[in-house]
């Protein structure tokens, strides 16, 4: 798919479902790939491990995670529960397939998610993006990374 | 919004004690992530329920000093305060653990670790929580039937209770099965639902698939093609027996997020390739012939570049009796190289099987370890030293590498053996 540049200081707005509450913007960190908890990520740094991940050595704390969802172990939730607790987890997530793994995950992290939207997330969205998200009003704005 | 039934209203009101409401309130909100409109009654869950590490412990301190009770509030129920959790009121097993109470110390682990899992594991006997300890849970007593709703955790028992026992359950997690086994309330989402279980991808088999290994192959292909989809698989001409459909399923389950696949002629769901598509159109046909297996086989094996072999790790997902016996055939009258380790991991249940035959001895007596409980990607557990370890499970090769920062070699338990007696790896694709 591709997408026409948005003229300068433009915000690009996607509607989607609230998958958890909440409000929360930062800088986006994308990849096409999904992502296991478990044994895919390290809780304690918030980074991907595994081996042949396009996001392998990257740190996801703090960012709005735009990704397709979650795959693999079942700890997907006790994984990111944990990067919660040890203060890693990302800011807010944005994905495209819905599993039983994201949705318990998003949750027990409490941190506003969502599905379900009107333009693929992930065709719009690029990493460094500027993401604000409003879980509760169904709203997402990007500001495209250099234009903001 | 989900709706509710009048005993989980009762119990999101509070009217089955504070621990019930929290499990409810909690099921609600996973339901509403899910946009699912009901809940499914279940009576069979599978789960992690209080367990700990250190760091869950420590970072709970405060609460009762990190106790059973405090984590299964916070951590599972994700209770912001402590409550009190009765008996469970459902058929619950606690899956596998982080340790095996007799070689603890083989497994490097400190008497803290043991002691504090012989703690927990009191706690969950005394809930009333069946303590199977294994990844397998259908092979120490829990086998379902078809039609049945589960909550399971654990992604390769997951696929084993859909695909070959026509089981229904999603992949759940620690805190919805801890949730579910106080309420015996699931989201009536995904697998539990007829449209969904049918298959969407199309895998066609060209080469012959019988080995053990074949199977290990052409499942961790599959999750790789199909991701999270439900894959119908053609062209087997081999009855794959319960150790294959294990071996098969795990992989798909670790390189994907497999949690059903239909086999035509061969499982419940699938009586014929319509039937198992129920209508839908295939979304790809995807081929599995010799360069495809080629290719698996070179992926998994693409983290070992060194030949010495100091560890052979048999057991992911935990042994049958059909594969110790195997091994026990495999070492009788061997001894392993002075300079190599073989741990291989089952249940309690089936090791006691295991002891009885006479296989755990003969193991030993080569200079092997029969183990229980864990294994080594979940207890974090290589002998001291590893470099590089041999397997037979395409699961454990996808996570383990990753895991420990270990280079790892992949192939049949014939080739693992024979790494384990010379110290040094020979298998190549056959």
């Amino acid at each position: 798919m591709s997408v026409e540049a948005p003229p300068r200081n433009d915000v690009i707005v996607l509607h989607g479902r609230k998958v958890t509450p909440g409000v929360a913007e930062g800088e986006a960190l994308v990849t096409h790939q999904t992502i296991s908890g478990w044994g895919g990520i390290n809780s304690m740094t918030g980074t991907v491990i595994e081996t042949r991940h396009e996001l392998k050595g990257v740190s996801f704390k703090d960012k709005i995670l735009v990704f397709p969802g979650a795959k693999g172990s079942s700890g997907w939730s006790g994984a990111f529960h944990t990067t919660r607790l040890s203060k890693t987890a990302p800011k807010a997530m944005l994905f495209t397939v819905m599993t039983t793994k994201i949705a318990l995950g998003a949750v027990v992290m409490r941190i506003p998610t969502m599905t379900d939207f009107d333009r693929d997330p992930l065709a719009v969205i690029e990493t460094g993006d500027w993401v604000k998200v409003d879980a509760d009003r169904g709203i997402v704005e990007v500001t495209k990374k250099g234009r903001g | 919004m989900v709706k509710l039934a009048d005993d989980e209203k009762a119990m999101l009101d509070g009217k089955g004690g504070p621990a019930k409401q929290k499990a409810m309130e909690l099921l609600v909100k996973y339901a509403d992530a899910l946009n699912c409109e009901r809940f499914v009654d279940t009576n069979n869950i599978a789960g992690v329920p209080g367990s700990s590490t250190l760091f869950l412990k420590d970072y709970y301190k405060d609460f009762n000093g990190g106790n059973y009770e405090a984590i299964f509030s916070l951590f599972d129920l994700d209770s912001d305060q402590v409550v009190p959790v009765p008996k469970v009121t459902a058929y619950s097993c606690h899956l596998q653990g982080g340790v095996d109470p007799k070689e603890w110390d083989t497994l490097g682990k400190s008497r803290e670790v043991f002691e504090h899992q012989q703690e927990d594991e009191a706690a969950v006997a005394d809930h009333g929580i069946q303590v199977m300890k294994t990844c397998t849970p259908y092979l120490a007593g829990n086998v379902p039937v078809k039609g049945e709703h589960c909550a399971w955790m654990e992604s390769s028992a997951v696929v084993f209770c859909n695909s070959v026992i026509g089981g229904r359950t999603n992949t759940e997690g620690r805190e919805s099965t801890s949730a579910a086994m106080l309420t015996g309330k699931i989201p009536d989402w995904g697998f539990h639902r007829d449209d969904y279980r049918r298959g969407t991808h199309a895998i066609e088999v060209k080469v012959p698939i019988e080995s053990m290994l074949d199977w290990g192959m052409l499942g961790y292909f599959t999750g790789y093609a199909v991701e999270e989809n439900i894959p119908v698989i053609t062209g087997v001409t081999y009855q794959p027996n319960l150790i294959r459909h294990k071996h098969f399923g795990a992989a798909a389950a670790s390189s994907g997020g497999v949690e059903l696949y239909h086999m035509v002629g061969i499982t419940p769901e699938a009586p014929s390739r319509e039937v198992a598509f129920g209508g839908n159109k295939p979304v790809e046909t995807i081929a599995y012939g010799p360069a495809e297996r080629r290719k698996t086989y070179e992926m998994l094996n693409s983290v070992g570049t060194d030949e010495n072999v100091d560890f052979v790790m048999l057991g992911c997902p935990h042994a049958s009796i059909e594969q110790i016996w195997e091994v026990a055939n495999l070492l009788e009258g061997k001894k392993i190289s002075p300079s190599t380790k073989l741990w291989l991991f089952t249940s309690r249940s089936v090791k006691s099987m295991a002891d009885t035959n006479g296989y755990t001895k003969t193991i030993r007596a080569a200079g092997g370890t029969v183990l229980t409980d864990t294994c080594s990607a979940i207890g974090l557990a290589v002998p001291k030293g590893t470099k590089v370890v041999a397997l037979d499970s395409a699961k454990q090769t996808h996570y383990l590498p990753a895991m420990m920062g270990i280079e790892a070699w992949f192939g049949t338990t014939k080739d693992c053996i024979d790494a384990a007696l010379t110290g040094h790896w020979h298998g190549e694709l056959r």
